[in-house]
């Protein structure tokens, strides 16, 4: 089974962001492989013990996708490529879907995995517009690869949805998105480490993909600072558990939230 | 020009959540502003009932698409659904609650149709013949304004809008609409349903939540006593810890929530994780119980109304967040909490 894994960098989870002269920043905080797609890498992987064939890191993206790449690289992905051009720096969903989608298909794979959400934009669109693209069935938040059938080339897979678990039989291609709940996702061996470090990575560009994006869609004009709460803590005292329950109490009578 | 604003009911089998119908408030404004009317999707295999209470939230017209396939949720198969409607009917917003099938619904059906998707805002309008809307990104740490041309795809935060209330309306403009469905290729096997009980997370009033600190018990519990093991006694006492707290969560009428390491360690589901990689809520009160406020867990609950935080250490972070702290003991503020509420006759049944 071939199997193509969708990545993207971003600033660490604990990155101060902030907006400072109209444009986004985190500073000196380090970018990351999505904590998302580690979870899908995660996946990937082991599909490809239980059912054989590779795993295909891709990424759509700058010079500090690399980071993202070598990350699931060292996890034990075979090969990763890194797909960009200069009129992707504004790709909205829709253009990186089709970016996405030829590059897979030039790949051929029977299985693409992406992650539930990157969580710099946190638009959790674009796994289901790239199998839309692609005309193949999409299924969101895995948790469970149940088996394979080779002769119907189907996978039968169990998903979350808020009200159940969804078991789900797909034919392949198909494109799925993975949850949490999945596997705690491998670190990387130091084996791992040494070879992504060394790993020649090749850059796909729009001429590659016989592809012309049209200007995006979607703009940000303007990024702001979320107003800020101005809470001051007001710290509840009393002799008793009780008294101090009691004070709650009326507080929350108070704010109209019991 | 299109002008209409479609709002796709989102349902499990009939069954809305509270989200479903959280859209229908901004789409009677953009319907307004367009001149033309709030049409609502059903797709069901049987969905009376859900285009009744359309109506009744709002609808001028309820297109209901009715089919024994579309008993069972598939993106593809619902989202073709959509397109083939899209192709009959002049619409120039079309509007999801960002629930986890709507997220998926607008991603696939703004691809199908090419247009721009705006996910997960809390605010939106028209302007120039533009949609434009606010969305947090960055996990709220910082606010975008984004934009699309009509016609364009939506889908609204949860708990950003507030639904409008039921009116008593008639059947009228209910349109049972036929189309030609193909089998979807995903086959559903079957469900798991998780014993629910009372309202889930995402969409709870209030949540009383506990991370790490609810393991740490002045006094080991009576069930937990006779284990010799030092881990295994630690969870049995963080899971005794989680009981009350559900019984707190109960009483209020709210659910239960955790933090990542309560998670991590085994103490509670998966399913209750709040924060960055868990569930993202809105509630009205927020209690926290033992948790330190580390910045992925204040990603998944900073926006709530009320913020309430137990913990021993009067410098945890979550105080700086908190707009009621109380430096204590969470083992004996969460039982005189639930026997304050009981005295008084605050209990919810
Ligand atoms: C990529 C990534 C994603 C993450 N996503 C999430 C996420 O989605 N959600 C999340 O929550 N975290 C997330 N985290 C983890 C986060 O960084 C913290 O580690 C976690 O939130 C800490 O949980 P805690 O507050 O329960 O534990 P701790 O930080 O250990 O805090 C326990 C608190 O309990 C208090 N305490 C102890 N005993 C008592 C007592 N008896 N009574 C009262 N108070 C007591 C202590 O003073 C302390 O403040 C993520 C981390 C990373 C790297
Ligand atoms: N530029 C990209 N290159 C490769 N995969 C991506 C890219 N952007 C998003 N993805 C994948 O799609 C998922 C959802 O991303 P998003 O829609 O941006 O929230 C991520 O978790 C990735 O797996």
């Amino acid at each position: 089974m071939n199997i193509v894994v969708g990545v993207k960098v971003v600033p660490d989870t604990a990155a101060q962001v902030r907006v400072e002269d109209g444009k986004v920043t985190w500073g000196e905080a380090p970018l990351v492989l999505n904590p998302w797609d580690e979870f899908a890498v995660e996946a990937a992987l082991q599909a490809k013990e239980k059912f054989g064939g590779q795993v295909t890191v891709i990424s759509m993206g700058d010079e500090a996708a690399l980071e993202a790449l070598r990350r699931a690289l060292a996890m034990g992905c075979q090969q990763a490529i890194r797909i960009y051009d200069e009129p992707l720096a504004q790709a909205d969903v829709l253009a990186t879907a089709q970016v996405l989608s030829a590059a897979i298909r030039k790949l051929n794979p029977d299985l693409v995995i992406f992650g539930r959400q990157a969580i710099d934009g946190d638009t959790a669109s674009t796994p289901a517009a790239v199998a839309q693209v692609l005309g193949w069935p999409f299924v969101g938040l895995v948790t469970a690869f149940r088996g394979f059938d080779e002769g119907s080339k189907t996978l039968e897979v169990v998903r979350t949805l808020d009200e159940a678990k969804q078991t789900l039989r797909v034919p392949l291609p198909a494109v799925l998105t993975i949850a949490k709940e999945f596997a705690e996702p491998r670190y990387p061996s130091f084996i791992g480490i040494r070879k992504a470090s060394r790993a020649k990575i090749p850059v796909w560009n729009l001429a590659e993909l016989g592809l012309e994006v049209h200007p995006p869609r979607v703009t940000w004009p303007e990024v702001m600072q979320p107003p800020q709460r101005e809470v001051v803590c007001q710290f509840i005292e009393g002799e008793t558990p009780r008294e101090i329950a009691r004070k709650l109490v009326d507080k929350l009578i108070e704010e109209k939230v019991l | 020009m299109s002008k209409h604003v479609a709002v796709v009911v989102d349902h499990f089998q009939g069954q809305a959540p509270g989200a479903t119908w959280e859209p229908f408030t901004p789409a009677r404004d953009l319907a307004q502003a367009l001149g033309g009317q709030v049409v609502a999707v059903v797709l069901a295999a049987d969905g009376q009932a859900l285009a009744q209470e359309a109506k009744a939230r709002g609808a001028d017209r309820v297109l209901l698409v009715e089919h024994p396939s579309l008993a069972d949720y598939r993106t593809g198969l619902y989202g073709k659904a959509l397109a083939a409607l899209a192709q009959e009917h002049d619409i120039a917003v079309w509007l999801f609650p960002a629930t986890t099938r709507g997220k998926e619904l607008a991603a696939w059906l703004a691809a199908a149709l090419g247009v721009g998707l705006l996910p997960d805002v809390f605010e939106v309008a028209l302007a120039d013949g533009k949609v434009t809307a606010r969305r947090p990104v960055y996990a709220g740490k910082v606010w975008a304004r984004v934009e699309a041309p009509l016609p364009a795809v939506v889908t609204t935060r949860v708990r950003s809008f507030e639904a409008p209330e039921p009116q008593a309306v008639d059947a009228a403009g209910i349109e049972k609409v036929d189309l030609a469905l193909e089998e979807s290729p995903v086959q559903v096997v079957g469900y798991e349903k998780p014993e629910a009980e009372g309202p889930r997370l995402t969409e709870a009033r209030i949540i009383v939540s506990g991370g790490r600190g609810v393991a740490n018990a002045p006094q080991v519990p009576e069930p937990c006593a006779g284990i010799s093991d030092p881990k295994e006694r630690e969870k049995c006492i963080a899971q005794e810890g989680f009981k009350m707290l559900g019984e707190l969560a109960k009483a209020l009428g709210g659910a239960l929530g955790a933090s990542r390491a309560a998670v991590d360690a085994g103490y509670i589901s998966y399913d209750h994780q709040v924060g960055q990689t868990g569930k993202v809520v809105s509630p009205d009160l927020y209690m926290a119980f033992g948790i330190s406020g580390a910045i992925q867990h204040q990603a998944g609950m900073r926006t709530s109304k009320i913020i309430v935080a137990i913990n021993k250490d009067p410098e945890a972070p979550i105080f700086k967040i908190a707009h009621y702290g109380i430096v204590g003991d969470l083992w004996e503020i969460a039982p005189a909490i639930l026997e304050e509420l009981r005295e008084r006759g605050l209990v919810k049944t």
